[in-house]
C-alpha cells in the first residue's frame, strides 16, 4: 500500500511539475498575464498525454520489438502469414457483420415505429430498450447463458449464441442513434410527401430512408466495432469455442505481450480507418443514452 | 380502417416481441431467484436462500462494495477532471481544441481490450506494475472522455455574455466560473457523473488487465466464477440471480423516481 502512496504522490507532483511548467513559460512569454479559463484544460491535456497518447505509443513500439527490445518485422511477418490468424480475423468481421445487420434490421422498424407514435408517452417504452442496459454487463450476459443452459442452447449453438449475445447487448446503441435522427424529420416533409402524391412506400424510400442515414452509420459504427472485440460475450456464450480478434489479444497478454501488441496495433488500425470512413463518432448522438 | 387496426396491432406487437426478448433472462433469473433450487428448469418452493446466501457471503459482499468504491471515485475524479478538460477546451484556439477533441476519442472509439493492453504494458514498463492506482487510472481513462461529451453540449449552449457580464461586475474570474458557468453546464456534468458511473460498474476488460491481485469486481467475480467454476460452481451462480434481480429492482426504482420528480418539476413550472 505504501508503494501505491509514494507512487500517487510522484505522480501527482509531476503533473503539478508540468502543469506548472507550461504556466511558468506561458508567463514568461506574456501570453498569460493572469488566470485563463484556457489553463483548466491543461490537467485533462496532461491526463490525455500519460494515459492515452503515451500507451499508443508503448504498443507501436512492443508491436515491432523481439523479446530483448530490439526492432523486429518478426511479429508483423508472423502475423500475416499464419493463416489461423488471418480466418481468425475473418470470421470476427463475419460475425461483427451479421451482428451489425441483425441490430440494424431489429432497431430501425422499433426506432421508426416510436418515433412516428403518437403515442404521449413513447419514452417510456424508449426507456425499456435502455433499461437492462443498466445492468453490469457480465451479470446480463450470465443471465442469457442461464436462460440458453436451461432451453438447450448452451454449447450447441456457439455461434447463434454468441450473435444472439452481441445483439442483445448493442441493440440501444443502434435505436438511440436512430431515433434521434428520425425524431429530427419535420411533419411537413410527411404532409409535402402525401401532398405530391408520394405513396407511403416512396415517401419511406425516398424521404425518412434518406434522412436517417446519419443515424444509421453512428449506430452501425457503435454496433460494428465492439462486436469485433467484446470477447466475453463470445466466451460465455459460445462456450469458450468462438475466438474473436478482441480474444486472441486476451490470450497473448499472458503469452506474448510483442505478438499481442502486434495484433492490437492492427485492430487500431482497423478501428481508426473505419471511423474515419463513417465520419466519426458525434457527440450529439447520444451517449450511451444518457441524454434521454 | 381496419387495416388501419391491423397495421397498429402489427407495430405493438413486434415491438412487445422484441421487448420479451429483453427481459427473458432477467425475468427468468427474477423467478427463479425466489425459488430454493440451484438449477433453473426444475421445480422448488418459494425461499429467500438465494437472497440469504447472497447477503451472507463476505466474498460477495465485499466484491460489491469493491465494485461500488470504485465506480464512486472513478466517477467522481473523472467528473472533475473531464469538465475541467470540457471547459479548457471549450475556451482554446480551435487548433488546440480540434487536437483535444481527436485525442479525447482514443479511448471512446477504441476497442477496450487494446486500451486495456495498452495501459496494462505502460504500467508494467515503468514500474507501476498492478495497484488500485492503475485500476482507478483505467477506469478514469474509459469515463473522462464521457464526461467531456456531455460537457460540450452544454457549453456550447451556454449564454457566454453572463461570464463577461460578472467579470464587469467585479466577480473574480474563480467566482464567475462558480457562480455563472458551473451553473449552466450542471445537468452535463451531472449525466456525465452518471454516465462515468454505469461505465465503470460495467467495466470488465480493462478491470481485469489494471487491477492488483485478488482484487475482484462484480464483472469479473462473475465472469470467472461461470467460466472457471469451482467446487461451489452451482450454489455460487444461484447467488447472482438473487443479485442480478436486486440490481434491477435498483434501476426501476431509480428510474422511475428519477421521472417523477422530473414529471413533477415540470407541473410545477406550469
Amino acid at each position: 500500500m505504501s508503494t501505491t502512496v509514494l507512487i500517487l504522490i510522484i505522480f501527482g507532483a509531476a503533473l503539478l511539475l508540468g502543469a506548472g511548467a507550461l504556466l511558468a513559460y506561458r508567463l514568461v512569454r506574456g501570453h498569460m498575464p493572469h488566470f485563463t479559463r484556457k489553463a483548466l484544460g491543461i490537467p485533462y491535456a496532461v491526463f490525455l498525454i500519460f494515459f492515452v497518447i503515451a500507451p499508443m505509443l508503448v504498443i507501436l513500439v512492443y508491436a515491432f520489438t523481439d523479446r530483448n527490445m530490439h526492432f523486429s518485422f518478426a511479429n508483423f511477418v508472423k502475423f500475416f502469414s499464419d493463416p489461423t490468424k488471418l480466418s481468425t480475423i475473418a470470421y470476427s468481421i463475419v460475425i461483427a457483420l451479421i451482428t451489425t445487420a441483425v441490430c440494424l434490421l431489429i432497431a430501425f422498424p422499433v426506432a421508426y415505429i416510436l418515433a412516428r407514435s403518437k403515442m404521449k408517452k413513447k419514452y417510456v417504452i424508449l426507456m425499456l430498450f435502455v433499461l437492462p442496459m443498466w445492468i453490469n454487463f457480465v451479470l446480463r450476459i450470465n443471465a442469457i447463458r442461464e436462460l440458453f443452459n436451461w432451453i438447450g442452447l448452451l454449447g450447441e449453438a456457439n455461434y447463434f449464441n454468441t450473435v444472439f449475445g452481441m445483439v442483445y447487448d448493442f441493440l440501444p446503441f443502434m435505436i438511440l442513434p436512430i431515433y434521434t435522427t428520425l425524431m429530427k424529420i419535420e411533419e411537413s416533409l410527411y404532409e409535402a410527401s402525401a401532398d405530391l402524391g408520394a405513396g407511403a412506400f416512396t415517401t419511406f424510400f425516398r424521404v425518412t430512408l434518406p434522412l436517417s442515414v446519419p443515424g444509421v452509420v453512428s449506430g452501425v459504427t457503435m454496433v460494428f466495432l465492439p462486436s469485433m472485440t467484446n470477447y466475453v460475450v463470445s466466451d460465455m456464450l459460445g462456450n469458450s469455442m468462438v475466438t474473436i480478434i478482441g480474444k486472441f489479444i486476451s490470450e497473448y497478454f499472458a503469452s506474448d505481450w510483442h505478438m499481442g501488441s502486434m495484433v492490437a496495433l492492427v485492430l487500431l488500425i482497423v478501428v481508426f480507418v473505419s471511423t474515419l470512413l463513417t465520419g466519426g463518432f458525434k457527440s450529439e448522438e447520444n451517449v450511451r443514452g444518457a441524454n434521454l | 380502417m381496419n387495416k388501419q387496426l391491423a397495421v397498429k396491432c402489427l407495430k405493438a406487437a413486434f415491438i412487445g416481441l422484441v421487448l420479451l426478448l429483453l427481459y427473458a433472462p432477467i425475468l427468468l433469473l427474477a423467478v427463479y431467484s425466489f425459488i430454493g433450487t440451484d438449477i433453473i428448469g426444475t421445480a422448488g418452493a418459494f425461499s429467500w436462500e438465494h437472497y440469504r446466501k447472497l447477503f451472507g457471503d463476505p466474498v460477495i459482499l465485499g466484491m460489491i462494495g469493491n465494485t461500488l468504491l470504485l465506480a464512486f471515485l472513478a466517477a467522481l475524479l473523472s467528473t472533475v477532471l473531464g469538465t475541467l478538460g470540457a471547459l479548457g477546451m471549450f475556451y482554446s484556439k480551435k487548433r488546440v481544441k480540434t487536437v483535444l477533441h481527436g485525442v479525447s476519442q482514443i479511448p471512446v472509439i477504441n476497442a477496450e481490450i487494446v486500451t486495456a493492453l495498452a495501459l496494462a504494458i505502460t504500467f508494467v514498463a515503468v514500474g507501476l506494475g498492478k495497484s488500485y492506482f492503475t485500476l482507478l487510472i483505467g477506469h478514469m481513462v474509459i469515463c473522462t472522455p464521457f464526461v467531456v461529451l456531455s460537457v460540450m453540449p452544454k457549453l456550447k449552449q451556454m449564454d457566454n455574455s453572463l461570464y463577461e457580464a460578472a467579470l464587469d461586475l467585479g466577480a473574480s474570474p474563480a467566482k464567475a466560473l462558480f457562480r455563472i458557468v458551473l451553473p449552466q453546464i450542471l445537468p452535463g456534468v451531472i449525466s456525465g457523473f452518471m454516465l462515468a458511473v454505469t461505465l465503470s460498474l460495467d467495466d470488465y476488460i480493462v478491470t481485469m488487465y489494471t487491477r492488483p491481485n485478488g482484487f475482484e469486481t462484480i464483472s469479473t467475480y462473475v465472469y470467472n466464477a461461470t467460466m472457471r467454476g469451482n467446487a461451489h460452481t452451482a450454489e455460487t451462480l444461484s447467488s447472482f440471480w438473487a443479485l442480478t434481480t436486486v440490481i434491477f429492482l435498483l434501476i426501476v426504482i431509480f428510474v422511475a423516481v428519477a421521472n417523477l420528480s422530473s414529471l413533477r418539476k415540470k407541473e410545477a413550472k406550469k
